[in-house]
């Protein structure tokens, strides 16, 4: 499939120069020097999702911030919910720092659940880069009333219909949530994206749904201006000592574990919630995460740590980024390290918990 | 009037921004990209929007909008040009183009076709820009009317074009249609991730097979293995000189057709989920259901280049409701353009709710931009088809092994997996015998393209619709039986007796006699089996999963019916019934070539694919290829193979994309492109 060694474009077709292996050399023992290189970021989703839209943003920074500023495209390689993309990946030996790796939440959670498809260790691989989020859950105008009036309780005779993409994606941390909260939610599956879901809000068909920050506020804060929908609580985020906080883009919301603590019928301790926390942290406050392929030296792991913090320091970072990928938290170095184990360290009754829980409450059997 | 106050304003502001040489220059350069891109079968927006994305960082909005609209725009345009001219589908949008536009070719009215598809093509996106001018303040509310049952309604009515596809025996067209569907509906379910004809050991077939490689595989390989055997043009007739004023002519004397199926393809294009890919086909039965001479349909009518062409650039607007308003995109290259638009400039613009309100004025810029980017790429190719038409009058062993180098490609690119050569390879088989025993390939491609729609909206306003029963009865009532699904009904209800009374006048095989019993009967007997195994495997789906299950299980069992039906005809009927169809024996003394040799050409590049990577194996083809199934020079093979290599290596280059690999490269680093 995809080989890193030598991809170049049309300068190579017309040139003699067909024949370069590896030419990135490690300059002075400081690190790599990726002059007229073409570094591969592969994102194993479609052109069309979020992973797309982040690296896509990331792409033409990285290159302005990497030593030689070497050209940085972004592969895409689609199929079996990223298992595809990421096996490729870890097939990969690093040869010359030209080949990079982003993968998501819907890339962790196969991972942690024992998918038979995934053949990746994380463990093998480089962190330099992670990118938080957070998620939003929002209500219609009228249960939004109702919820104001009487708390939770009130909403426990409703029938909610939600828009989900499968129970095993990103999407098992709000189903998880209502099911703790009591709600009786009967998620809708084979909808193609959040959005779809938002769509099916809307509409009135869905009377429950969920988006990450991002999308919240371009989608949803117009419909809450308009007085149609009505933001319930966000999942929250991680302080440095690993505790749920008010999520810093929404800081008027509570967070889920607010949510969880007032409402009689929901603990904040016990397996469901030590399950929720471990899958909310494996799914959200490190999202996105960028890798080097196994057996990459520190030389280049340091070089790349280095080029995204330069990214992260421009003195336009924030306004470029607001809108793009929303106020969090974008982690390199030992930060990234700490996420990434946070993220793929989940204990064994966690994810027992919730194989137990898909098999019970959906029938999704994971061989 | 309100609506007035709002838009005009804002639509004169649109102009301004326009009508600037800088944003028209880039627009060219967008339309000129995206011919090029266009042109090549199974290549289209999407490819190119990725070409574009890393420019589009920070660029100046208007300048970057510019370039991926006029590049978006084109698509359904310039992909006419290989529907008409090889019959081979340039894209999703064209496909019902070929079953007229091709026939019009092979009688040398090439150029005819042409210009009547790009005055089509013209009429329908400016009519759908001004449409949506006035349309898209207003459409916001009337697209959150199409809730799930709605969906369902428009998936079904699609379904019943199945009825004037069908061709001369219907039971076979709804028989292919099955097939169509189940094999749409391989893969991970999307209710309950059941496997359907799929284990976790066949991941390739987890994801489902896409329309590319399907429409690729269904429509392209046989006409190319069809015309390879027959060794000659094309076209044997010279050009028409001028043909293409002629093609202006004919578009005109159906400017109400032309009006109507534009309208269609707004409409559909604007309700999200469906997207594109059925309009053509409902543009085309509408064209012949309004028809009232319906004797031509298939053999080169020149409405049915009219209708769906009419209808598949008038869509391209329609698809900016969804994507503008809601943030949705209607097609993967509409994806791409959000995510585009995300990085222009500092972000301003923000697709999604909120753009009308703080953006009118770039709404309408992209919307007239779009109507700009048809007339300007319209004019290119009217300029270019008198040229490119020649490609007709060459013998077809030269450009065979070229075009199969292309439909490799973009198949390649749907996965990047050596996989999609097989999946392009192995339905390539099965369109070169329905087209042999003259079932409906139109009508397979329906069922494969809605079946997942059809599934999915199925499930959900089951699900839904339960709830809201649960709630009270009434409710569950207004929400199935809608007026809207109500008129749908009627619709479709209409549409399939129409289509059903007409479906024996219109061929879209053409006509084919009748031959043996033995041949019709063997690949009916594998159908058959194909479905059977559908059944059996999606029945073995346990009840947990059982949305899964319903689907596929009831669509075998109306094929198998369908098939059991044929099969004691069969033993009735005489041989000279064109249930035995055969286009071998009707074609015996036009093939110069057997099926099989000529298969064995392709079967062989796909082998040395998988031994040494598609670049060393595609070079050993090309020449060979020329130097001995053409009976050329080694010269002339030699220059030939060189070319089509460079050829295709700029282009990968340019759109960054390797090749696959084969068992070779697993043992030894070769340098790209040979990796």
């Amino acid at each position: 499939m995809i080989k890193s060694i030598t991809k170049h474009s049309a300068a190579l077709l017309a040139g003699a120069s067909a024949l370069c292996f590896g030419s990135a050399a490690l300059a002075d023992g400081h690190g790599l020097d990726l002059t007229g290189e073409t570094v591969e970021w592969i994102i194993p989703f479609s052109e069309t999702g979020g992973s797309a839209r982040w690296a896509n943003f990331y792409a033409p920074l990285l290159s302005e911030a990497l030593p030689g500023n070497p050209t940085v495209v972004v592969t895409f390689m689609p199929g079996a919910g990223s298992t595809t993309g990421a096996n490729h990946f870890q097939g990969l030996e690093y040869e010359d720092g030209t080949t990079i790796f982003g993968s998501s939440g819907s890339t962790q959670f196969p991972y942690l659940l024992d998918d038979p498809r995934v053949r990746y260790e994380y463990g093998d691989w480089n962190v330099v880069l992670a990118s938080g989020t957070g998620g939003v859950v929002y209500l219609p105008a009228d249960l939004g009333a109702a919820l104001e009036s009487g708390g939770v309780e009130a909403l426990m005779d409703e029938n909610f219909i939600y828009g989900s993409q499968g129970a095993t994606r990103l999407d098992l941390v709000p189903l998880l949530a209502w099911e703790m909260l009591g709600l009786d939610v009967e998620p809708v599956f084979g909808i193609e994206g959040r959005g779809d879901g938002r769509l099916m809000f809307e509409r009135g068909e869905a009377n429950i749904d969920y988006q990450t920050s991002s999308s919240f506020l371009s989608g949803v804060t117009p419909l809450v201006e308009a007085g149609t929908a009505v933001p319930w609580f966000t999942f929250g985020a991680l302080d440095a000592d690993g505790n749920i906080v008010r999520d810093p883009t929404f800081p008027d919301m509570p967070s889920f574990a607010e949510v969880c603590e007032a409402a009689a019928s929901c603990e904040t301790s016990g397996p469901s919630w030590d399950a929720w926390v471990a899958f909310f942290t494996a799914g959200f406050p490190a999202q996105k995460m960028v890798f080097l392929p196994a057996g990459a030296p520190q030389a280049a792991i340091d070089t790349y740590t280095a080029a995204f913090d330069a990214v992260l320091a421009r003195d336009d970072f924030a306004e470029i980024s607001a809108t793009r990928l929303g106020v969090y938290p974008q982690m390199t170095g030992d930060a990234a390290q700490v996420a990434l184990e946070s993220a793929t360290e989940v204990p064994e009754e966690a994810t027992t918990f919730v194989i137990e829980w898909l098999a019970d409450r959906y029938g999704v059997v994971l061989q | 009037m309100d609506l007035f106050a709002t838009a005009m304003p804002a639509l004169s502001e649109a102009f301004g921004m326009i009508l600037q040489i800088h944003v028209m220059g880039y627009l060219i350069l967008g339309v000129v990209m995206g011919l090029c891109i266009g042109v090549f079968p199974g290549l289209g927006g999407i490819a190119g929007l990725s070409l574009l994305l890393p420019f589009m960082f920070g660029m100046e909005p208007l300048t970057g909008l510019a370039l991926m609209v006029g590049m978006v725009a084109v698509v359904p345009t310039s992909d006419t040009f290989a529907s008409v001219l090889m019959g081979i589908p340039g894209s999703s949008a064209s496909q019902a183009t070929v079953l007229d536009g091709f026939p019009l070719a092979k009688k040398g009215q090439a150029a005819r076709a042409l210009s009547a598809a790009f005055a089509s093509s013209l009429f329908g996106g400016v009519l759908g820009a001004t449409f949506l001018t006035f349309f898209i303040l207003a459409a916001r509310p009337i697209v959150l009317l199409f809730q799930t049952p709605e969906l369902l309604m428009v998936t079904i009515f699609g379904l019943s074009m199945v009825g004037i596809l069908a061709g001369r025996v219907a039971i076979k067209g709804i028989v292919a249609a099955g097939l169509g569907l189940l094999i749409g509906t391989i893969g991970e379910g999307s209710s309950a991730g059941a496997l359907r004809m799929s284990t976790f050991d066949t991941p390739y077939l987890m994801d489902g097979l896409k329309l590319v490689i399907v429409g690729l595989a269904i429509f392209a390989i046989p006409e190319i293995i069809a015309l390879l055997r027959q060794d000659k043009a094309i076209s044997d007739r010279q050009v028409l000189g001028g043909g293409w004023a002629e093609g202006i002519k004919d578009w005109w004397a159906n400017k109400w057709l032309s009006v109507r199926c534009s309208l269609i393809g707004v409409a559909v294009g604007v309700i999200p989920g469906l997207g594109g890919s059925v309009v053509d086909w409902i543009a085309y039965g509408h064209t012949v259901q309004t028809a009232k001479d319906r004797s031509q349909f298939g053999k080169g009518d020149i409405r049915g280049v009219i209708g769906p062409e009419s209808s598949n650039n008038a869509k391209e607007g329609g698809g900016l409701v969804p994507t503008l308003l809601f943030g949705i995109p209607g097609s993967g290259s509409m994806a791409i353009f959000i995510s585009g638009v995300a990085l222009l400039g500092t972000g301003q613009i923000e697709v999604g709710p909120s753009m009308i309100n703080n953006n009118l004025n770039f709404t309408y810029a992209i919307v007239w931009l779009l109507a700009l980017a048809n007339v300007v790429g319209t004019i290119i190719c009217i300029i270019a088809s008198g040229g490119i038409a020649r490609l007709t009058n060459i013998r077809f062993a030269l450009l065979a092994p070229f075009l199969f180098m292309i439909i490799a490609f973009a198949a390649f690119q749907s996965r990047q997996s050596i996989w999609d050569l097989v999946a392009l390879f192995g339905i390539g088989i099965l369109g070169i015998m329905m087209r042999r025993f003259d079932w409906s390939r139109p009508a397979f491609l329906i069922g494969f393209v809605l079946a997942s729609p059809a599934e999915r909206y199925t499930n959900q306003a089951f699900q839904i619709a339960r709830s809201r029963f649960r709630r009270s009865f009434e409710e569950g009532i207004d929400y199935i039986f809608s007026p809207i699904v109500i008129v749908l009904i009627i619709i479709t209800l209409l549409s399939i007796v129409v289509g059903l009374r007409q479906a024996k006048n219109i061929q879209a095989e053409g006509d084919v006699n009748s031959g043996g019993k033995r041949a019709p009967l063997i690949f009916l007997l594998l159908v058959t089996g194909y479905i059977g195994l559908a059944y059996w495997n999606a029945a073995a789906i346990p009840d947990y999963a059982m949305m899964d299950r319903v689907f596929p299980v009831f669509v075998a069992t109306v094929a198998l019916i369908g098939c059991a039906v044929l099969l004691i005809q069969m033993r009735l009927v005489p041989e000279t019934n064109p249930l035995f169809a055969d286009r071998e024996v009707e074609d015996k003394e036009l093939n110069t070539h057997g099926l099989w040799p000529t298969m064995a050409w392709f079967a062989a590049l796909l082998v040395a694919t998988a031994l040494f990577g598609f670049i060393l194996a595609l070079a050993g083809f090309l020449f060979c290829f020329i130097r001995f199934r053409a009976g050329k020079s080694v010269q002339f093979a030699g220059i030939y193979t060189a070319v089509g290599i460079a050829f295709i290596c700029a282009m990968a280059a340019s759109l960054n994309r390797d090749f696959p690999p084969g068992l070779l490269q697993s043992f030894v680093d070769l340098p790209w492109p040979l990796t």
